[in-house]
């Protein structure tokens, strides 16, 4: 069997004397989608940004495509490159045009010409739908436009694979569908992708494994159908519960 | 107050060279202020110290004993900071290349004190960018420099150009003591000079002398003023 490309071994982590990760173990396939979801502060985040980095971990091994993530400096940078972060909160470059955003990264991190970077930008900015707002400035777009370009600005690294936190949680309800679109054609395309979501029917159809999270443990995971058919442990059912009320 | 008049191109030349003097010196104090920006916020915890050191140190000292250190601290050590003689510079700003190193100390002593205010300035400027933005850099990849170069401190600056403008006029104001620290054509200076020496044996009295002095501080520190009041209202128009 193949290697997996990201890799979780018992990882622990701490904020101060709460215990955020307990004991986190998770495999993710290249080319697989797996959602996480749980209840507010059971650590879906913390475990997103772990993988990448933006958290360190007190115990327990993280690997990334076969190598343990390094620890600092430029390997680290590196490994960042190579792995897509889509923030709840978009985090755009608020001084930069949305073409200067996308572009940044190739240029600066990749080396790529100026001319190329903006090129494939351009290609990217039309797959999410907003080539026409290429030399605005962040502020200047809704929060769905901002997310796709967010999105943009991420695959414009050729990431390995791509972290949404919350992507549409900050978002009016009317802009959910465009982002939850353009993420869906990506997991379609073949992309490796971790999604932290409250959007259960993106889990349903798009993800090919749901995780479930509470209290810093990852209480279960199976497949949609599975998991939201035939809920295993009495937390997912109450929390299942819960959310599909509405 | 006839001493403007009848003494104009002295209050002319002063002004000049006060002028020259604050120029040169918010250049210093800018680049060494960033440098010192840089350093506080370092993951490298003793340069992070070595900043916070800095800030500290010059930040509570008066400026009058940074003047003194630079002005006799130097020479003891054997400098004359004939690294301020920069080519080509030297041509518009004719004293930084001459013999007598006193325009030079002065820039020195002026820009070191200021940087720490600069700093502070640029500092209060960085926190005032959302750490989202720091973050969502890293996630591309981007190393801590290219981070603080082509994210951080772009929107820092523009968070921190109004308090750094005070910064800067406070540095214009501060620069009349070098012409009591040993730098001679400075407004203070040939102030002075009308006042105890006189020119061709009339000596002028003391106010008038300063009121013309401070009116060739008011050239410079009034406009840039209105500059950033210009700036703030632009900036509030613009975050509605
Ligand atoms: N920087 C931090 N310092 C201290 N505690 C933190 C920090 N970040 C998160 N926490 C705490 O860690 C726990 C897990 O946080 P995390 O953000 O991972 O939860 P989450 O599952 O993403 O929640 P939500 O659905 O609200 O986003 C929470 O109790 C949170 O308060
Ligand atoms: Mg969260």
């Amino acid at each position: 069997m193949a290697q997996p490309l990201i890799e979780l071994n018992s990882v622990n982590k701490w904020f101060g004397s709460l215990h955020v990760l307990r004991d986190v173990n998770l495999t993710v396939d290249r080319g697989e989608v797996v959602v996480v979801i749980g209840p507010s502060g059971s650590g879906k985040s913390t475990l997103c940004r772990a993988i990448n980095r933006l958290e360190t971990i007190n115990s327990g091994t993280i690997t990334f495509d076969g190598q343990p993530l390094p620890a600092e400096g430029r390997a680290l940078a590196r490994l960042r490159a190579d792995v897509g972060m889509v923030f709840q909160s978009f985090n755009l470059f608020a001084h930069l045009t949305i073409l200067q955003n996308v572009t940044l990264g190739p240029i600066k991190v990749r080396g790529e010409s100026k001319a190329n970077a903006r090129e494939r930008a351009m290609q990217l900015l039309e797959r999410v739908g907003i080539a026409n707002q290429a030399d605005k400035y962040p502020a200047q777009l809704s929060g769905g436009q901002q997310q796709r370009a967010a999105i943009a600005r991420a695959l414009a690294m050729q990431p390995k694979a791509m972290l949404f936190d919350e992507p549409t949680s900050a978002l009016d309800p009317e802009m959910v569908g465009e982002v939850l679109e353009v993420m869906t054609s990506l997991a379609a395309g073949g992309m490796t992708m971790i999604v932290v979501t409250h959007e259960m029917g993106f889990a349903r159809h798009a993800a090919k494994r749901v995780v479930f999270m509470a209290d810093g443990e990852l209480v279960e995971q199976a497949a949609p159908a599975e998991f939201f058919g035939n809920p295993q442990s009495e937390r997912a059912k109450d929390f299942l519960s819960k959310v599909l009320q509405h | 107050m006839n001493v403007l008049w009848e003494q104009f191109p002295v209050f002319r030349d002063g002004f000049l060279l006060t002028f020259q003097l604050s120029f040169l010196s918010a250049i210093g104090a800018l680049l060494v202020g960033t440098l010192v920006a840089v350093l506080r916020i370092s993951p490298v915890p003793p340069l992070r110290w070595l900043g916070t050191s800095y800030v500290n140190l010059f930040r509570n000292i008066p400026l009058t004993a940074v003047f003194v250190f630079v002005v006799v601290g130097l020479p003891l050590l054997g400098s004359s900071a004939d690294f301020l003689k920069i080519p080509g510079l030297d041509q518009i700003f004719t004293r930084l290349g001459i013999d007598l190193p006193y325009f030079r100390f002065s820039i020195i002593a002026l820009s070191l004190y200021t940087a720490a205010f600069v700093c502070e300035a640029l500092r209060s400027g960085i926190n005032a960018v959302p750490s989202g933005q720091a973050e969502a850099a890293r996630s591309i990849g981007l190393t801590f420099t290219q981070n603080l170069r082509f994210i951080v401190l772009p929107q820092a600056w523009r968070a921190a150009i109004v308090p750094l403008g005070s910064v800067i006029i406070a540095m214009i104001k501060n620069s009349a003591i070098a012409g009591f620290m040993g730098l001679y054509g400075d407004l203070s200076s040939r102030g002075q000079e009308l006042v105890s020496a006189g020119v061709n044996g009339v000596t002028y009295p003391l106010i008038p002398v300063f009121i013309a002095i401070s009116l060739g501080f008011l050239i410079m520190t009034v406009p840039l003023g209105l500059l950033l009041d210009r700036i703030e209202k632009n900036r509030m128009v613009k975050a509605r």
